[in-house]
């Protein structure tokens, strides 16, 4: 929702990053308020999952230029766990599969170590199943996910309503979704949209980044902002997303280059 | 020519005069074997990754048998390592021999032996007759180390589990080297058919350097089964030779789960015979080490009748400047049509200095059989770092829990808890 006088949460501004030398992001900017949701489209090699990295602070991505205002913070300067704990989530296009490590323990290191850096109490075994009880509702899940090992055999939904419960447990202020969509079928496409729209808040604010229009329906964005070439060419409302639906990304890539 | 560090082991041996005549006969039979079997150098293949010359140059004495004053050493290292679980059904060997006080054995089942072969009393069983026969008969006689410990037998730990008896609580046999000292256990563990043990080996030693060369010979009766953990958690400057024989008769399961953490050079031998159809076995290992330590680890199954089953999962967690080696042969003879087989060796490197040999080797004369091998080695994986990263976790918190992971899938197989959640934690602080 867009919130008058809402505080800024995330400024980006002429970002240019290269992965192996290579310039993907060529100048992006963006700003993101507290209550927004925002989506990110384009097509495919356009920099969007880069962007999306670039934040969370992935080791194999350069910053080259410009700047990533967060809440007033520096972002490029931490770590991606100072990031993390700051309070930016990224939910994994590809989650990773930790045999070895059971689901809750994962979940609860991860809290914990949240707590901690807020100077909050950590909770134990007991305390940390009832916390998460609540928490698995938003996404639906059986609580015998949590005995498993992190991802290890879950379908590609499972393994996408397991990133929407990291986010419920962490609660983040900006949460960037790349490609949540990508290989859900429907029920789970509603499932895991149902659990992204309960955590938003006014609080927080919400980057979605997706190919298809489809994750729109259910998630419905206050902008939407195309993505061509390592930068943001074209930013419209919601009805932005059917007009791409209808026509495709040629005539923005066409328009770009005149 | 005898070699003079074998010379000098044997000229330091008790007077064996009171031993059983079968016994005499076979410790003469193996002293002669060493007449001509050489020290393994690094010339010789099976042992080219793995230098034991040092052995030659270290001064170490064997325990006199004949003096019977108690060892109280080793006391405090004991505690930690006897298992809840096992508070009555525990023997301790110090230093090669049987020690009373700290062996448990409270209302045995009937028919069941375990103890010192020297006190296996068992109504109407003759001990040569139910014994003998198994001893020397499934470790390779013309390997060194075994001729060595064959050689020098005093005592033997002996487990016997008679036909259809299920026995229930989890057997410890927990041996201790004694500082400066050359131990050489001697197991046997017979489960006659229809049996089932779950059987915990425990290797400790005194923070010194000692030598301990360690021959467990199992047999498995048609159906009999065995979960067999291994755990050697020796001393930094200690030298380890294990050797373990398992003989498995027709439809018989034998699981084991053998970790490795300690000793400064280890080896690990291991020979599976199946020797009737539709056998199975699983074999699963660990090896974490760092420093300067080696460790190495060859296993063969020989799969010699249909149907047969094998599966291995052998993990090297190689640290600092440590050198892990794995060698894993996998036998189908021509009549074990059928067999399935699967072998996996996974090695993790957590530094640059760090070294991992693995060589999975199949030999296959059988044409209808179902065999996989895989080996990889790699380091932490960058990607998965940067997940623990983004949901909060430090990078060093981070790899700990990658490398615990590693390590877990091994330890989360064995069946005691009290030793699982110990050796998690051994992990844990060992990953660092």
């Amino acid at each position: 929702m867009i919130v008058e006088n809402s505080k800024v949460i995330l400024s980006v501004k002429n970002l240019t990053a290269e992965v192996e030398g290579v310039q993907i992001l060529k100048g992006v900017n963006l700003e993101v308020k507290a209550g927004e949701v925002h989506a990110i489209m384009g097509p495919n090699g356009s920099g969007k999952s880069t962007f999306s990295k670039v934040l969370a602070g992935h080791p194999d991505y350069a910053v080259t230029g410009g700047e990533v205002i967060f809440k007033g913070q520096n972002l490029l300067e931490l770590p991606p766990e100072e990031r993390s704990r700051a309070g930016v989530f990224l939910a994994f296009q590809y989650p990773l599969e930790i045999p070895g490590v059971t689901n809750s323990d994962f979940l609860r290191l991860a809290y914990n170590t949240l707590q901690k850096q807020k100077g909050l109490a950590e909770l134990d075994l007991l305390d940390f199943d009832d916390y998460v009880q609540d928490k698995l509702k938003v996404v639906e899940m059986n609580p015998s996910f949590l005995s498993r090992s992190v991802n290890e055999g879950f379908s590609g939904g499972e393994k996408k309503r397991n990133e929407i419960l990291q986010m419920a447990i962490l609660e983040p202020k900006l949460a960037i979704l790349d490609e949540t969509d990508s290989g859900l079928d429907i029920d789970a496409l509603r499932i895991v949209s149902n659990g992204v729209n309960q955590l938003s808040t006014a609080e927080n604010c919400t980057v979605l980044i997706t190919h298809y229009q489809r994750l729109l329906d259910y998630i419905v964005p206050d902008f939407i902002h195309v993505m061509e070439s390592g930068k943001i060419v074209l930013t419209g409302g919601k009805e932005l997303a059917l007009e791409l639906e209808s026509r495709g990304y040629d005539w923005i890539t066409e328009e770009v280059k005149v | 020519m005898i070699d003079l560090f074998v010379q000098d082991l044997l000229s330091q041996q008790p007077n064996f005069d009171h031993a059983p005549a079968w016994l005499k006969s076979l410790r003469a039979n193996a002293s002669d074997r060493l007449n001509y079997l050489k020290f393994p150098t690094t010339k010789d293949e099976e042992w080219r990754n793995n230098n034991f010359s040092e052995l030659k140059d270290i001064a170490l004495t064997t325990v006199d048998s004949i003096v019977e004053e108690p060892i109280t050493n080793p006391i405090h290292i004991l505690d930690d390592h006897i298992l809840p679980e096992s508070a009555e059904s525990l023997i301790t060997f110090i230093d090669g021999r049987f020690s009373h006080e700290f062996s448990a054995l409270e209302g045995l089942p009937t028919g069941v032996f375990i103890g010192s072969f020297k006190n296996f009393t068992h109504l109407g069983i003759d001990l040569a007759a139910s014994l003998f026969p198994h001893i020397g008969k499934y470790a390779d006689p013309e390997d060194f180390f075994v001729a060595l410990n064959t050689a020098c037998i005093d005592d033997i730990a002996v487990v016997y589990i008679p036909k259809n008896l299920n026995f229930a609580p989890t057997l410890q046999l927990l041996f201790v080297s004694h500082q400066g000292s050359i131990s050489q256990p001697r197991c046997l563990i017979i489960v006659e058919s229809g049996g089932s043990l779950n059987l915990v080996e425990s290797y400790i030693g005194q923070d010194s350097p000692h030598f301990c060369n360690t021959v467990t010979e199992i047999y498995l009766g048609a159906n009999a089964r065995i979960n067999h953990t291994k755990v050697q958690r020796e001393s930094d400057t200690a030298i380890w030779i294990s050797h373990c024989a398992i003989a498995q008769e027709r439809s018989s399961s034998y699981t084991k789960n053998a970790i490795v953490l300690g000793a400064k050079k280890s080896r690990t031998n291991l020979q599976v015979q199946q020797l009737g159809e539709h056998t199975e076995t699983n074999l699963n290992g660990l090896t974490l080490i760092g420093g300067e330590q080696i460790s190495d680890t060859h296993t063969a199954i020989a799969h010699n009748f249909p149907n047969g089953n094998s599966q291995q999962l052998h993990k090297c967690i190689a640290d600092e400047r440590s050198h892990c080696i794995f060698n894993g042969k996998i036998l189908v003879a021509q009549a074990a049509q059928l067999t399935n087989s699967k072998q996996l060796s996974r090695n993790l490197l957590l530094s640059p200095k760090a070294r991992i040999d693995t060589k999975p080797q199949l030999e296959i004369f059988a044409d209808n059989v179902k065999c996989a091998h895989g080996a990889t080695i790699s380091q932490i994986d960058a990607d998965e770092l940067f997940y623990l990263q983004s949901r909060c976790i430090d990078l060093e918190s981070a790899r700990k829990l990658l490398t615990y992971a590693f390590a877990a899938e091994v330890i989360s197989k064995i069946p005691v808890d009290s030793l699982r959640e110990t050796l998690s934690e051994v992990v844990l602080a060992k990953t660092h």
